[in-house]
């Protein structure tokens, strides 16, 4: 996809809040101090982002009055966690076409404090008289179909929840910071079985910025460029009742989505650093893992075993500690980490020559973006 | 005691179905243009666009493609029916549903299950499945 594109936009700046619960805190009171981060670790004064893109924020206007900023060019994103990677995306699009220059995206949270449950009446369904709803029973009923026809088992999917909490305990910023292990995993209550209270995401408060530009105006920023080589994109629409669900895993998306990042990217499997995947819930990554074709379709139980997932194992994964233990910024903290490896800034949980990072989210709109150091 | 757990939104789109189940018959939209047959309704066949779609009756039979247990009740209606099963059910003619899973024993992946009708209230009756 979209070969042109190709290390054309670079990202720049990246901010986020402190990750917890803050009922005091509305978004747009988070997002502002992400930002004010974001500029600081850009070295841009304010007047030079002439693009904004909200996401999860209530009113774009609103962000610009409390800002202080008049765009030329503005997006509203609807508040799903597949809306990072899009995005990003359409920043580069619109740098590239022309549209603004320097594009500041945003997103908040405060779905903790604010008590978000994701499931109930707040997600009217089809289903709801069944008492079939959350994305969560949606993940539960893939991962069933995962084990009947793969033979994966619960504590294969442990090694994901286990190593991702690992990475958060090397992060001082991450909500989830004592360790676990696969008996802990095992023996955590259901929520909606075969899942346990480990294998969901957080749910807090927080918000991230982040902030791409041209590659020539990145030249001038305060840190090195991180380029966006690469990206792919898949949707799968149908079927949209029974929502974040998909019967085969969303492997064909992920697949050709993976296949469009590397193409562009010009890199293979072998040169991929660390993996920054969307664990909205712990068989996503197992999911991912195949799609990507890291392992066969199948394969990923295996694939994870003995801390393959950790630093120092085969293939680095969330090393920020994920939505599963670092913070649910739905995708958002994930680019953002992808960032800081590349820029060597992640101390203790630096993983070294750090050179090219995937990210990648298996949803209903699946996206891959890669990284590389500029 | 007033029936607490939800209850279908029923609307034009998905009357026909609600009211097939108060009989005992389970229907899917069909199109009369092209015969693809799906669930839920929409305006147009998803296939090929027309507008020209009715219901037609199945079998009430398919597989199990899948299954899960709620362990917790995200209505307080479901508290007392905790934990619970839903399942994954491809009917024989090619719609995939969600329903609930009822009757004892473990369930088998893609075993052969058939509907069955549990009056809810007065207007609402549910098609939950069970294995043959």
């Amino acid at each position: 996809m979209s070969r042109e594109l190709k290390d054309k936009v670079a990202v720049v700046g990246v901010g986020n809040t402190r990750y917890g619960n803050f009922p005091e805190r509305d978004e747009y009171s988070l997002a502002a101090e992400a930002f004010r981060n974001a500029l600081e670790d850009s070295g841009l004064r304010k007047d030079q982002v002439d693009g904004l893109l909200v996401c999860r924020i209530p009113y774009y206007a609103r962000m610009g009055e409390v800002l202080g900023l008049n765009p030329r060019w503005t997006l509203t994103m609807p508040p799903h966690g597949r809306m990072s990677a899009i995005g990003i995306i359409e920043a580069v699009a619109a740098i590239e076409a022309g549209l603004c220059t320097t594009v500041a995206l945003l997103y908040a949270n405060i779905g903790r404090s604010r008590r978000v449950n994701y499931g109930g009446d707040e997600n009217p369904s089809t289903w709801d008289p069944f008492g079939f709803t959350s994305p969560g029973a949606a993940h539960a009923m893939m991962f069933r179909r995962h084990m009947e026809l793969y033979g994966t088992t619960t504590r294969q999917l442990a090694e994901v929840s286990v190593s991702v909490r690992y990475h958060a305990c090397l992060n001082p910023d991450a909500v989830m910071r004592n360790p676990i292990t696969i008996e802990d995993h095992e023996s955590a209550r259901f929520i909606t079985a075969p899942l346990r209270l480990l294998d969901y995401c957080l749910i807090n408060d927080g918000a991230v910025c982040v902030i791409v530009t041209g590659r020539e105006r990145a030249k001038d920023c305060r840190k090195p460029p991180v380029l966006i080589s690469g990206f792919g994109a898949q949707e799968t629409y149908a079927p949209s009742s029974i929502s974040n669900f998909d019967m085969e895993f969303w492997y064909p998306a992920v697949k050709a989505s993976g296949e469009q990042a590397r193409g562009m990217a010009g890199v293979e499997h072998a040169d991929i650093d660390a993996l920054m995947c969307y664990d909205n819930f712990s068989p996503t990554v197992l999911f991912s893992l195949e799609g990507l074709g890291f392992c066969r379709q199948g394969e990923a139980g295996s694939f994870v075993e003995n801390g393959a997932l950790s630093l120092g194992g085969r293939l680095p994964v969330n090393t920020d500690g994920g939505h599963l233990s670092n913070s649910y910024m739905q995708g958002w903290a994930l680019n953002v980490e992808a960032v800081r490896q590349l820029r060597g800034e992640c101390g203790t949980r630096q993983v070294p020559d750090c050179e090219v990072v995937q990210y990648v989210q298996a949803t209903p709109c699946t996206r891959s973006i890669i990284y590389t150091r500029g | 005691m007033a029936y607490a757990k939800p209850l279908p939104k029923i609307d034009t789109l998905n009357r026909p179905f609600w009211e097939a189940a108060r009989q005992g018959r389970l229907v899917v939209q069909h199109c009369t243009s092209c015969g693809d047959r799906h669930f839920p309704p929409g305006p147009v066949c998803p296939v090929c666009l027309s507008d020209s779609q009715d219901w037609v009756e199945v079998s009430g039979r398919g597989t199990l493609e899948g299954w899960v247990e709620f362990h917790r009740a995200y209505w307080d209606g479901f508290k007392d029916a905790l934990p619970y099963r839903c399942c994954l059910v491809r009917l024989d003619e090619g719609p995939v549903l969600v329903s609930n899973l009822i009757g004892e024993g473990e369930p088998r992946f893609r075993a052969p299950v058939r509907v069955v009708f549990e009056e809810v209230t007065e207007d609402v009756t549910l098609p939950r499945f069970a294995m043959e």
